[in-house]
């Protein structure tokens, strides 16, 4: 199978703090895979370094075989950030048609994604008057644009409600299918069941990698979140 | 860089304000007031007013302009929209003409009103005629927004922002030439007057006032401006990092 995004002993200081220290691993094409880990645990600056926005302290990273912050892999990457990164100030269609211009897709594929994150009917509000749930969806759809074969989402289920939660995953699962990869970070550990594969992160370190079931057996454990606590306690 | 890319990006900063007829209104009319409250200030000196209003036009839209942007592009920076345009294929000079654009375009609206008033409501006299006078207040208004652009990157918080006015656009405004004429002040202010671009912005007023054909000195000062404009829009797009 070929790799979406190989990691090789990734290490990231900020302000003096390692934030990740030494993760190796590579993950497969096609594939939902959950970043998992208590808020702190260095989430949002592995998303970071894998879209480019943050640089790489040591090791390497590589994505569909290139190096991460490749211009060339501008085009590849859907990435929805974790504060909602639209504007307040505009409404739900001026966000999301400004994007697709800027990744050069046209004002209908820009429609047609509102239609998907059922935004149609909030199309004309301004995003400062939507719910927070509301306007982490227009984050998603910008996301979404041009058809990315990778999708990096930091915490894109927060403050939603549970049928639009199922929508969401349901959604990602489709793409998934379709043959998007998709990083998908949260703190909440029952949405691991929904993921192929899980990432588990604690204090910058990679405590994990395996399938849900994996896990679970090989901890002895019944949930993801017992799993988790199994492993923090074996490695201390 | 795509024209389309900045096109949409000006298309966009203008549709943000659209939606904030607030700061549009004020944009207009603050600089206009002024120049009502200014003009009978000086009811006992109206060639006086007349000398210092044209001065006004120029130095008004540089520092509106400035603070609107230096807010408006901090406000990317902070809240995640910056950090996700640059993950996207499209170039930093993109975003930073985007900018410049709408603004420019802004400032021609706030030029054109605060023209007609100064020149036909307050009745101020220019020899050099309405044109000249636009052309300079909105290359000012465009060297506030680029000199804003360019500070924001050294801003982390709108009140360090805001500060930055008073810090780099008051000690202009003192030796620019409107208090008092250039070459009476002591020569290390001339110098430092020769250097700072709002000089030749006031400079290039006073020679639409008094000159009514086009001056090469106007051309010279005009130049300057646009100079130091493009120079801090191009030094404003290296502050946006790709990486951090």
């Amino acid at each position: 199978m070929s790799l979406a995004v190989e990691i090789k002993n990734l290490s990231v200081i900020l302000a003096g703090k390692k934030v990740l220290d030494d993760i190796t691993v590579d993950l497969p094409q096609g594939h939902i895979i959950g970043l998992l880990g208590p808020s702190g645990a260095g989430k949002t600056t592995l998303i970071r370094t894998l879209v480019g926005r943050q640089r790489i302290g040591s090791g390497s990273i590589r994505i569909l075989g290139l190096a991460a912050g490749s211009a060339a892999l501008r085009s590849e990457i859907g990435y929805m950030t974790q504060s909602v990164s639209v504007y307040p100030d505009l409404t739900v269609h001026e966000n999301v048609r400004y994007f697709a211009a800027m990744i050069g897709r046209t004002k209908k594929d820009a429609d047609s994604l509102i239609k998907q994150v059922e935004l149609s009917p909030y199309a004309n509000q301004l995003a400062s008057k939507l719910s927070g749930g509301q306007r982490s969806r227009v984050s998603l759809a910008v996301a979404l644009l041009g058809n990315p074969k990778i999708l990096m989402l930091d915490e894109p289920t927060v403050g939603v409600d549970p049928v639009l939660r199922q929508q969401l995953w349901a959604m990602f699962t489709k793409l998934a299918r379709q043959g998007t990869t998709l990083l998908i970070s949260s703190h909440v550990m029952d949405e691991a069941g929904r993921c192929q594969d899980l990432l588990l992160v604690r204090d910058g370190r990679l405590l994990a990698y395996d399938t849900p079931a994996g896990l679970c057996g090989r901890t002895g454990t019944k949930t993801v979140e017992e799993s988790f606590i199994k492993l923090v306690e074996s490695k201390s | 860089m795509s024209p389309r890319k900045t096109l949409a990006t000006a298309a966009r900063v203008l549709r943000q304000l659209r939606h904030d007829p607030r700061t549009i209104a004020l944009i207009l009319l603050v600089p206009s007031m002024l120049l009502i409250i200014l003009k009978y200030a000086f009811q006992a000196e109206p060639r006086v007013f007349n000398g210092l209003a044209p001065m006004i036009l120029g130095i008004f839209p540089l520092v509106i302009m400035f603070i609107v942007t230096s807010i408006a592009t901090l406000r990317e920076r902070t809240s995640g929209t910056l950090d996700r345009l640059m993950s996207m294929p499209i170039s930093k000079l993109d975003f930073v003409f985007g900018y410049a654009l709408a603004f420019s375009l802004l400032a021609l609206a706030q030029a054109g009103f605060v023209c007609a008033v100064t020149l036909g409501f307050l009745g101020v006299t220019v020899l050099g005629g309405t044109l000249p006078v636009l052309v300079s207040a909105v290359l000012a208004a465009l060297l506030g927004t680029s000199l804003g652009l360019f500070v924001s990157a050294f801003a982390s918080s709108e009140f360090q922002a805001v500060q930055f006015m008073p810090a780099l656009i008051f000690p202009q405004l003192l030796v620019c030439g409107l208090f008092v004429a250039r070459e009476h002040m002591a020569k290390p202010l001339q110098w430092f007057a020769d250097v700072m671009p709002l000089s030749y912005s006031v400079d290039a007023m006073k020679q639409v006032t008094s000159h009514a054909l086009w001056s090469g000195i106007l051309t010279r000062d005009l130049l300057v401006v646009l100079g130091f404009a493009i120079a801090a829009l191009v030094l404003g797009s290296v502050t946006i990092r790709r990486q951090e």
